[in-house]
This record gives structure tokens, C-alpha cells and sequence, in this order.
């Protein structure tokens, strides 16, 4: 068999840590191959120095059989590899053709012809089973959307060998399933995919063998056929997992998060959250299983005080908090992992240390009539980083270096230590590993144990049926059906999100 | 390499090409660059009564490189030094002029603060559009700049003289002068002025470096959202950030007004020390030392020029050419990381 790709022998090191070290990855026609690990095992680094971001320090990358040097995205774009990248790349304010032709305009006398483009576009994506608008704006459509523009910009360029990096992490089970019908289109047409992902499930569904990485380390290569998932996290982690969360029965007390008839807009002004009734008990995790777009952010900004509701009340051990600031919010005992960790999450260019006491940094120890006790501050970080196990060369690494996962475990730390009466967690497992999403559930479950009302909100119905004690459904701006997770199943659930069975749901609840 | 590293050595080189392409221009206009520049040193620091002018002119730039890199520091733009500078300017004569019977303990406190708070002022403007209505802070400074410039000269004919060009002296109870320092330097115009320069930088430094507040207006300059998030007030931190930025540039003011010049008179276009203050921040690297420094490197190429045209016969512009020449190749620091980058990781093969 013929490699379309072959990264021999890598070496990529950073400032104290050697990400890549000695790793090597075939790429077969035609194949989709998957790269497996865990967070900062260095799977986003080997793929840009494979699209040229960076420079390896050892080691030589093959071509279809002829040694190449990639030294900036351009070159690896004559070679026909494209890349999606783990935090997309467009231009907010263009349009979906914009931005697939930006850098390789078509022009017709020194004018963009966009007639041209949006018909070129028109047809990949045709070709490929990526439906996109070409017309409509990037800020208008969603997430899954943007990720096939990324995919059109590859392909528009040529691209025969795509790279995903961690493409599900973002999407709803919807979505993923299309992008897996995207991706086998795209193999019969011929190109080849590398495919970074968290989820077992799908390297087991779509991938035909499997690279594994520990710790910049290149473990080997696996086919997938002959391989099962339990082997997969024990070669990724270097121990047995288990995956079935244990838990014992809840034993809800009294409503710490209590709220009635919220209405809350969105960004243009339409009203997302319709009144809405929801109660959060102490010792309890109630799950928010919904489609993506029924309000779940608007609810969760206007619990926490980043958005303001139009009526209704939200209460916190009995007092009302809805509009007030979200420092006044916080200091009446809630913590918040936000859905969105570069935005809201971080200050990307704050050492990780800082990070970690974003929110208390004025409060004793960290600092003392407004001076800041830096030697407290990164005791407080050093502990939180071996407790959770994030992965960083030192406390005083910038966020942004940090990798995606590695983020993520950051900010649980902080919100999760904080100790609240209520954690809003929204997708607080997102791009997780395996060994990391276990420890997270379990910290998720201990807080409830310690007698800490949690509200959890995610896509994947996994987690909801297996770390909540009650399901909320959101849909259309409103709880439609509360449910208790062991008697409903997944297509039981299914049904309630997509909104059908409203009239079920309410008996349901009254079970 | 680290990274500290390679942010000192990006405007070292950024200064040496800058020398370097103004001794090819000197060579292309046919003077002798060797001429040039010891003309420039010697006219910086050559002489005692040069150091101590290079050391007067060092004083507002430190001020004016604060102001901006303060407030770059916290995600804004200040464009309005210029602007603060000269309010803080008139601010400071008039405290000056308009007491004679104060006891200087208090009277050039007063004219001090004075220029600070006029400074201050002519920087809440644009903070407060900029929290309350969004309105970019870079149009406004630059507008104010010239309501500045207007509006103190108009007060200086019409209110503190009756149609004269210039004020009266600041009383002697207000003056930053210093006989002592001038007796040292050969009778050059070096003031107290500098002391208070140097304790602004280490003010800055320890503002944002080590309190809360700082700690909030940084974060709040990188991500508005994530402070947000955790709690803190982004509105009110933007507009403090453009009062204590502009609080500095009104110092710089109340240098030349209370320590070089001693009075104010009507401008006819601007003293370019705002602006300069850019650049100062620039190639300081938005860091306090960083813009000490850089303002000695411009104080000092300032006054060096001076003497440019007597001793060697090159214009002093070209001083002006070498200095944008510096800051162009600060601004293209990127190219420089890149050779540096490029350099580095031979070295190591
Ligand atoms: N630009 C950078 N500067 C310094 N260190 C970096 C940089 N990028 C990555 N690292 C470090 O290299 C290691 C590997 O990071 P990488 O992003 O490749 O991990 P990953 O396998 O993609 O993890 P995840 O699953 O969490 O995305 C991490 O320890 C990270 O801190
Ligand atoms: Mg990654």
C-alpha cells in the first residue's frame, strides 16, 4: 500500500516540554486515519507542523514518497493538504463564498468575481453533500455550518488530504452524524482524512486504523478492526478505564436554585428563554437535555448574570440574583464553567497560574489591601494543577500555550474548588479524554454528594443519562418534561428534544 | 530562546538598523556618517551642560511613554497625549500664576496636581463615551487633541493674560526649577521635574504589575469578556485606565510648564512630545523600564541633533528620519522575530 503521508521520526519541543517526541504517522490512500490521546499528548502540535505552523526539530515528512520541507501553510497547500482546525479560522462579516475563495480569488479584470465563485462553490459542494448557503454570513449560521466552510475552504484549494482536529467536539449529535456522511463521501472521492477525536465511538464507527500518542510519545499503530475501545483508552492512558460512572442515589434536600417564568432574548432581540420554570435541590445534578439553539445559553447567561432576562425570577438559596452582577452573583455561593472557554473561560495571554484565581484574586490569601500575594496565588495554582491533573510545563505558562483539554481542566479546577451551593457546568467535558471526562463526572458527583445543587447542560445524551439524577428538556425556550434518567431511554429522550411528545412528556412528569 | 529574551533584543536591533540605514542616507546625501554621529554624541552627551538638557528632555518623554503604554497595557489606544499634555500644561501655569502668597510646600504640590487632574480629565472623556456608548477612544483623543490646543490658547489670551502671547512666569513657590541641578550641569535647564518622572515609571510599574486593580486592568485590556465573566467591572476599569493614562500625560505637562519653560504661551501647532510618546512606548515595549529607556534613547537623539548641522553639517532632520526610521523597524518587529527565530534555530543544529 502506498502512503499519501508519512511523518517520520518527529521532534517538536516547546519551552520545557518536548511535545512531540520520536512520532511517526502513515497515511494510507484513501483511508481515514485517526490520531488518539490524551489532553497535551501532542495530537494538534504533529498536525501543524504536518500543515507547517510549526518546525520540527528532528525528523522528515514524505509527500506520496518524496521528503518535503512544509515550512509555512502555503506549501502544505500545494501539497494538497488542508487543514480544519480545532478553533475555526473565518472572517466573521463575509460571506460563506468570501471566505472559501479568500487568498485564491477568482477575478474577472482585476475585479472578484463573485458570480463565478458562488457557482464554484455551489458545486463542491454538491459534489461532496456539504450544504452550505453560499450567500449568507458567517455570523448568521451555525456552528456545524462554519465547520463545512472550513471544509470548503480545504477542498476549493485542492485539498487531498484533510485534516479534522477534534471536528465533533463542537458539533450536536445531529451534526456529527453529517460531518461522519461528509467524511465517507469525501474518501470515496477519493482523499484522505486524519482525524483527531476524543470519541471512541467514532474512531470505532468511521476510522480504519489508529495512531495512538502518550505523553509525545508515538505509542504505534493499530487497525481498527482489530481493535475494541477498552484497548484504545488502555494503550492512549497506560492503564485500564472504566467507563460506567458509579454513583449511588441521591438524596436531594432543600431548592438552592429556584427559577419561575424566565424570559430572556438573544443577540437579535427574539426572545429565546419563554418562560421557563426550573428548581435545582442541594445534593442533586438535574441534566438540560435540548437541540442546540433552544435557549440553553441564553438560560445560562442570564443565571449568571452575563445576560439580562426580561422578566421572571431566578433565585439562589432563597434570594433573588437575576440581573445583578456577575461578581454579586458569584459571591452568593455560584460557580460557573462557561461553554465557551476562550471567550468567557480565560485570559488566554494570563499564565495559567493568574487564571486560577480569575475570580478571587481580591479576596485573602491572593492579595491584602489591594496588593496581589503572588506567592499565594501560585501555591493556590500548583495545588489545583496536580489535583486536576492539568497537564502544563509550569504554573507560569501562558493559557494560550496550554492544549485545548488541558484549558478546560483549568477552568473545572477553579469553578469546581471554589466549593458553590450551585456549579452551572455547560459542556464541561467538551474535548476531554476519556481518563479526564471519568475524573470530571466523578468531581461533578462528589460536589452533589457533599450536598451541592449541580446543573448540567450538554449535547452528549451520554453524559446527561449518566451523570444526572433528573433531565430537564429544554425545547423552544421552555421546559417541556422533567424525567428521571433510569426509566427513559435514549430514544425516549430523543423524542422529547425534538419536541414531539409533549403531551407524553407530561404525563412522564407527573410519574 | 525565551521570550523575554527576544522582546529585548527586537528594539535593540530595531535601533542598530535605524542607525544603519541613516548612515547610508547620510552616505547618499555625501556627508560623512562618522562625522554625523559623533556630532550627535557629542551634542547628547558630549558635555555636561548636554547631559543635563538630554536628562530635561528625558523628563516629559518618560511621562508621555507612560501615558500611552498605560494605557495600551489595558487594550486602549491614547492618541490624545498630546491633547492631556497640553491642558495638564495650562493647568499648572495657571495654579501657578494665580497664587503668590503660598508657601512652596503647598503651592507647587497644587500646580502638580493640578496638570495631573486636567490630564485626567482630558482622558475621562473618551474613557467614559468609550464604556457608556462605545464610541472608539482613538477618534476622540484625536479630536480633543485640537479642542486641547484651541481651547488653552483662547484661556491664555482671553482669560489668564488681556491678549498677550504668553503668560506670566509661575511664581517661584510653583517652579520645579532647580538651582541646585543647574549648577551641576553647567546652567542647563535640568529640573526637579526628573524625580518625579522617574517615580511615575515606578508608580506604573507597581500598579499594574502587583495590586488588584492592576491585575483587573489588564485582564480587562486582553479579554472583556472573560472579565466579565469573573466579576469584574469592565466600563469603570476602561475609563480608570484613561484617567490615570491621561493623569501622566498631564504631568508631562506640567514638566515644561513648571520646570523647563515656566510659563505657557500660544501654540501654534503641537509640541510633538504626545506624539512622540508612541513611539517611546513602542520601543519600550508598553513596559515601565522599557519607556525609561526608550525616552532617554529619544531625549537623547533630540538633543544630540541639535548639534548635528554645527558640527558636522548634516541636517537635523535626518535625526527626525533616524527616529522614524527606528519605529518603522520597531513596528516590523515581526520580520526581526522572524531572522531571530530563523538564526536561533541554526544555532542550535
Ligand atoms: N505554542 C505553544 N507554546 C508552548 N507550549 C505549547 C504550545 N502549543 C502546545 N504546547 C504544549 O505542548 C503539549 C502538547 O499540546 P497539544 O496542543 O499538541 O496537545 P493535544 O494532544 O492537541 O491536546 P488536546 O486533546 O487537549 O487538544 C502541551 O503540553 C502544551 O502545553
Ligand atoms: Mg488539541
Amino acid at each position: 500500500m502506498e502512503y499519501v503521508i508519512e511523518m517520520l521520526n518527529i521532534r517538536k519541543e516547546f519551552p520545557g516540554i518536548v511535545a512531540n517526541d520520536n512520532i511517526t504517522l502513515q497515511l494510507e490512500k484513501g483511508e481515514i486515519h485517526a490520531l488518539l490521546g490524551e489532553n497535551g499528548a501532542g495530537k494538534s502540535t504533529l498536525m501543524n507542523v504536518l500543515f507547517g505552523l510549526y518546525q520540527p526539530e528532528q525528523g522528515e515528512i514524505k509527500v506520496k514518497g518524496k521528503p518535503v520541507k512544509i515550512t509555512d501553510p502555503n506549501i502544505a497547500n500545494d501539497l494538497g493538504i488542508g487543514m480544519v482546525h480545532q478553533h475555526f479560522m473565518l472572517v466573521d462579516t463575509f460571506t460563506v463564498t468570501e471566505n472559501i475563495i479568500l487568498g485564491k480569488e477568482t477575478t474577472k479584470s482585476g475585479v472578484i468575481d463573485i458570480k463565478t465563485a458562488e457557482k464554484d462553490v455551489r458545486e463542491i459542494s454538491e459534489r461532496y453533500g456539504l450544504k452550505v448557503d453560499p450567500s449568507a454570513k458567517i455570523s448568521d449560521i451555525s456552528v456545524g455550518m462554519q465547520q463545512r466552510v472550513e471544509i470548503l475552504k480545504t477542498l476549493y484549494r485542492g485539498a487531498e488530504i484533510l485534516i479534522f482536529d477534534e471536528p465533533t467536539a463542537v458539533l450536536t449529535p445531529q451534526e456529527i452524524k453529517e460531518l461522519i456522511q461528509i467524511m465517507k463521501t469525501l474518501i470515496k472521492e477519493g482523499k484522505s482524512i486524519i482525524l483527531i477525536t476524543h470519541k471512541l465511538k467514532e474512531i470505532m464507527e468511521v476510522c480504519d486504523r489508529v495512531t495512538v500518542i502518550r505523553k509525545g510519545k508515538g505509542i504505534g499503530t493499530v487497525s481498527v478492526s482489530e481493535t475494541n475501545p477498552n484497548e484504545l483508552a488502555s494503550l492512549m492512558v497506560g492503564r485500564e478505564v472504566v467507563f460506567s460512572t458509579e454513583k449511588t442515589e441521591a438524596s436531594p434536600k432543600q431548592e438552592v436554585l429556584q427559577i419561575s417564568g424566565l424570559k430572556v432574548k438573544d443577540s437579535r432581540g427574539v426572545e429565546a428563554v419563554r418562560g421557563l420554570d426550573l428548581d435545582v435541590r442541594a445534593g442533586e445534578i438535574v441534566g438540560i437535555a435540548g437541540v442546540d439553539g433552544n435557549g440553553q445559553s441564553e438560560l445560562i447567561e442570564a443565571i449568571t448574570g452575563l445576560r439580562k432576562t426580561s422578566a421572571g425570577t431566578v433565585k439562589l438559596n432563597g434570594k433573588e440574583i437575576q440581573n445583578l452582577s456577575p461578581r454579586k452573583i458569584t459571591n452568593s455561593g455560584l460557580a460557573h464553567i462557561p461553554q465557551d472557554r476562550h471567550k468567557h473561560g480565560l485570559v488566554l495571554d494570563f499564565p495559567i497560574g493568574e487564571n486560577m484565581v480569575l475570580q478571587t484574586y481580591n479576596e485573602r490569601p491572593f492579595s491584602k489591601n489591594g496588593i496581589l500575594n503572588f506567592k499565594n496565588i501560585y501555591n493556590k495554582a500548583r495545588t489545583l494543577i496536580k489535583e486536576f491533573d492539568v497537564r502544563t510545563p509550569s504554573e507560569y505558562t501562558l493559557a494560550r500555550s496550554l492544549s485545548g483539554g488541558n484549558q478546560q481542566k483549568a477552568i473545572i479546577a477553579r469553578e469546581v474548588d471554589r466549593d458553590p451551593d450551585i456549579l452551572i457546568a455547560a459542556q464541561p467535558t467538551r474535548g476531554l479524554d476519556v481518563g479526564a471526562i471519568e475524573f470530571i463526572h466523578k468531581r461533578l458527583i462528589e460536589q452533589r454528594d457533599n450536598g451541592k445543587g449541580v446543573l448540567l447542560i450538554s449535547f452528549e445524551l451520554d453524559e446527561i443519562m449518566n451523570v444526572s439524577d433528573r433531565i430537564a428538556v429544554i425545547y423552544e425556550g421552555e421546559i417541556v418534561a422533567v424525567v428521571d434518567p433510569k426509566q427513559t431511554t435514549e430514544q425516549q429522550l430523543g423524542l422529547l428534544m425534538a419536541g414531539s411528545g409533549r403531551k407524553e412528556a407530561e404525563e412522564k412528569a407527573n410519574v | 530562546m525565551s521570550s523575554r529574551f527576544t522582546n529585548i533584543l527586537i528594539p535593540v536591533i530595531a535601533v542598530f538598523l535605524g542607525v544603519l540605514a541613516g548612515t547610508i542616507i547620510m552616505l547618499v546625501s555625501g556627508y560623512n556618517p562618522i562625522a554625523g554621529y559623533s556630532a550627535l554624541w557629542n551634542g547628547a552627551f558630549g558635555d555636561i551642560y548636554y547631559i543635563g538638557e538630554v536628562v530635561r528632555q528625558f523628563t516629559p518623554y518618560i511621562l508621555a511613554g507612560l501615558a500611552v503604554a498605560f494605557a495600551f497595557r489595558t487594550g486602549l489606544f491614547n492618541i490624545g497625549v498630546e491633547g492631556q499634555l497640553i491642558v495638564g500644561w495650562l493647568a499648572a501655569v495657571w495654579v501657578g500664576v494665580s497664587f503668590e502668597e503660598l508657601p512652596k510646600i503647598i503651592h507647587l504640590p497644587l500646580a502638580v496636581l493640578a496638570a495631573a487632574a486636567a490630564g485626567a480629565l482630558w482622558g475621562f472623556i473618551p474613557g467614559f463615551l468609550k464604556a457608556k456608548f462605545r464610541v472608539h477612544e482613538v477618534i476622540v483623543t484625536i479630536m480633543l487633541n485640537y479642542v486641547a490646543l484651541h481651547v488653552t490658547n483662547s484661556i491664555i489670551r482671553n482669560v489668564i493674560t488681556d491678549g498677550k502671547e504668553r503668560t506670566p512666569n509661575v511664581a517661584e513657590s510653583a517652579s520645579l526649577r532647580s538651582p541646585f541641578f543647574e549648577s551641576i550641569t553647567d546652567y542647563s535647564r535640568l529640573h526637579w521635574g526628573i524625580l518625579i518622572a522617574l517615580a511615575c515609571a515606578i508608580i506604573m510599574w507597581f500598579l499594574l504589575e502587583k495590586t488588584t486593580r492592576g491585575f483587573e486592568l489588564r485582564a480587562v485590556g486582553y479579554n472583556q469578556h472573560a472579565s466579565h465573566y469573573a466579576g469584574m467591572n469592565v466600563n469603570t476599569n476602561i475609563i480608570l485606565s484613561m484617567v490615570i493614562s491621561g493623569a501622566f500625560a498631564g504631568l508631562a505637562g506640567a514638566m515644561e510648564a513648571l520646570g523647563t519653560f515656566g510659563f505657557a504661551s500660544i501654540k501654534g501647532g503641537f509640541t510633538g512630545v504626545g506624539f512622540d510618546g508612541i513611539a517611546v512606548a513602542l520601543l519600550g515595549g508598553n513596559t515601565a523600564i522599557g519607556v525609561v529607556l526608550a525616552a532617554l534613547l529619544f531625549g537623547g537623539l533630540k538633543i544630540g541633533a541639535l548639534n548635528m548641522p554645527l558640527e558636522s553639517g548634516v541636517p537635523n532632520e535626518l535625526v527626525d528620519i533616524i527616529i522614524a526610521l527606528i519605529i518603522f523597524f520597531v513596528a516590523s518587529s515581526y520580520i526581526i522575530r522572524w531572522f531571530i527565530e530563523r538564526i536561533s534555530k541554526k544555532g542550535v543544529k
